[in-house]
């Protein structure tokens, strides 16, 4: 439907460029899937935060997949010190490891949550690596990278089945 | 992150989301908590007490302790060095020996010169093997009321326990006159700058006269009996507190009235004590390393040297004498942290040796590290290379404490 070409994209406009401490009110998007039956994710926005059961997240937006990590794995990781991540240019595939993030306490992988390759590093985090606790979803950005196949989105969780696992 | 697999709410732990390289408790991996492996560790008098104030739970050495509780791991820590913090150490194994022959005894095992300590002075040492190999370090304290009281490492227990019952045999079978008995009791540690302030209300006595590793038995805030040793794991002036079981959540409690009090947990406790320099027994000293190699040569007393009368004497004083081919040297770096088992490369990318402990030094905010290189090496400024995850990483060979010591040493 026409009208879904316009709303999906207006709706994530509005809802995903939220502030760094507020949340996708997943209410309304839970509504979309009604008035766009059918809808395929076929285009180069896709409206939805997924997450990877490695507590990934990627938002893909004009073509390109902002990637960072979730709430609970921040907080579960505790305070982040430094953040070892690709350089641009750097290929990534699907579940591969890119990166990992160290804490006082431990280190932990980072696995791709799409395949494409790296375009831009959060230059934020050398100096202020706490970002990641801080503005997960937000400043604490990772990398951006493009997006080799969208199809790979749709075998992430929604945010809302992320969430009914790992909310805490 | 790592795959966290099919948790439930209920499990909240930080294994999971933390990868296979670990920043080691003791070494140890954090186990996964479920709901039913919680039932087969060790708890402590103040378990519940940890639970209530928002303790993270890990599997430290088959204890349930906390890992951390409110607090970030980096206020924990920082707050220990500007306040103080209260941590539950009762995992720590407490034992008294007494009898007439106790020193003899205790002597026979240790490199510590116990017979030249003062009354209720007492000093950290070592249980030796025979081939000059630390079975375990441990402090042990001369009291004035007929005993020696020792406190040692919870992941050495059976070890220990299985090492000196089997000793006390033959001792015995000798006619000598000694006793041990393992103490039921919880131990507390209070420790940083501030720990005076709030301790001396509690106490009759005054607390200038108490040194550093020297210890008494006074009421503490009313709770009666209770063992104060002013001593710690953290570099801060502190005491470590023994008392009765059913005494420590209010002791506990009474403490924390204070708000400067802080609890602290594992986490904070195996930073503060890498910047202070101390050893973690099973990564920077072990079996296979000597007080020698370790930079522990000062805990062998004067006269036992002389005596060589303690386990593994003919290697410890060889490399007395001779300088030992490997030792314990502090290293500094930036970008990724370097852990346990991380390999140590000279200029040209040989190996020479390998990381012990090391973690991110909150105080420094750089990184900091324990690991064993060359004595050739050994010189302070010394570049080496740290190989973390592929990558090199510079690293300059420090002196440690990284941080300086505050330890108590007079009005």
């Amino acid at each position: 439907m026409a009208s879904c070409r316009v709303l999906r994209p207006l709706v994530a406009a509005v809802l995903f460029r939220v502030g760094a401490h507020s949340r996708p009110p997943w209410n309304a998007m839970s509504l979309l899937p009604s008035l766009c039956r059918g809808f395929s994710t076929n285009t180069l926005t896709a409206a939805a935060r997924k997450f990877t059961d490695k507590h990934e997240w990627v938002l893909v937006e004009d073509g390109i997949g902002t990637v960072g990590i979730s709430h609970f794995a921040q907080e579960s990781l505790g305070d982040v010190v430094f953040c070892g991540l690709p350089e641009v240019g750097d290929k990534l595939h699907f579940d591969g490891e890119f990166g990992a993030l160290e804490s006082v306490k431990a280190a932990s992988e980072l696995y791709a949550p799409i395949s494409g390759t790296v375009q831009e590093v959060n230059a934020a985090l050398a100096e202020n690596p706490a970002l990641v606790n801080h503005s997960c979803y937000d400043e604490g950005w990772l990398i951006r990278m493009t997006v080799d196949d969208l199809s790979e989105l749709d075998t992430l969780m929604d945010e809302q089945d992320y969430e009914k696992i790992y909310r805490h | 992150m790592m795959a966290m697999g099919n948790l439930g709410r209920a499990v909240r732990t930080l294994r999971a989301v933390l990868g296979p390289v670990l920043g080691p408790v003791a070494g140890l991996q954090l186990r996964l908590l479920s709901s039913s492996t919680q039932h087969e560790l060790k708890k402590t008098p103040l378990y519940e007490f940890h639970l209530e104030h928002g303790g993270k739970m890990v599997d430290f050495a088959g204890w349930s302790l906390p890992v951390l509780y409110t607090d970030s791991l980096i206020t924990s820590h920082l707050h220990t060095r500007s306040k103080c913090s209260l941590f539950d150490v009762s995992h720590m194994l407490q034992t008294t020996i007494t009898g007439k022959d106790r020193v003899k005894f205790v002597e026979s095992l240790t490199v510590a010169d116990i017979a030249g300590l003062k009354d209720n002075q007492g000093t950290l040492s070592l249980l030796t093997n025979d081939s000059g190999g630390i079975i375990d370090d441990l402090i042990v304290t001369k009291t004035s009321d007929g005993s020696l009281y020792i406190v040692s490492n919870a992941g050495c227990m059976q070890k220990d326990m299985a090492h000196i019952e089997e000793r006390l045999k033959v001792f015995q079978g000798a006619r000598y006159d000694a006793h041990m008995e393992v103490m039921d009791h919880a131990l507390l540690a209070l420790q940083g700058p501030a720990m005076a302030k709030i301790l001396q209300p509690g106490l009759n006595g005054n607390l200038s006269d108490l040194p550093f590793m020297c210890s008494i038995v006074t009421s503490v805030f009313g709770i009666p009996d209770c063992r104060v040793t002013r001593c710690g794991y953290t570099g801060e002036d502190g005491v470590e507190i023994s008392v009765e079981q059913t005494n420590a959540v209010q002791l506990a409690e009474l403490l924390l009235n204070n708000p400067d009090v802080h609890l602290a947990g594992l986490g904070a406790r195996d930073s503060l004590r890498l910047e202070a320099g101390l050893c973690l027994y099973g990564n920077d000293i072990s079996e296979h390393t000597t007080p020698v190699e370790a930079g522990l040569t000062w805990t062998i007393g004067k006269r036992r040297r002389q005596a060589a009368d303690f386990p593994g004497a003919s290697v410890i004083l060889e490399q007395i004498a001779n300088k030992p081919a490997r030792r314990r040297l502090g290293l500094v770096s930036s970008g990724a942290p370097a852990r346990q088992h991380t390999a140590i490369l000279n200029k040209e990318q040989e190996p020479i040796g390998e990381v012990t402990s090391g973690c991110p030094s909150p105080c420094l905010k750089k990184n900091i590290a324990m690991g064993y290189l060359p004595t050739g090496c050994a010189k302070a400024g010394t570049p080496v290379l740290l190989e973390v995850r592929k990558k090199l990483v510079e690293a300059v060979v420090t002196k440690m404490p990284f941080v300086p010591n505050n330890y108590f040493t007079g009005p």
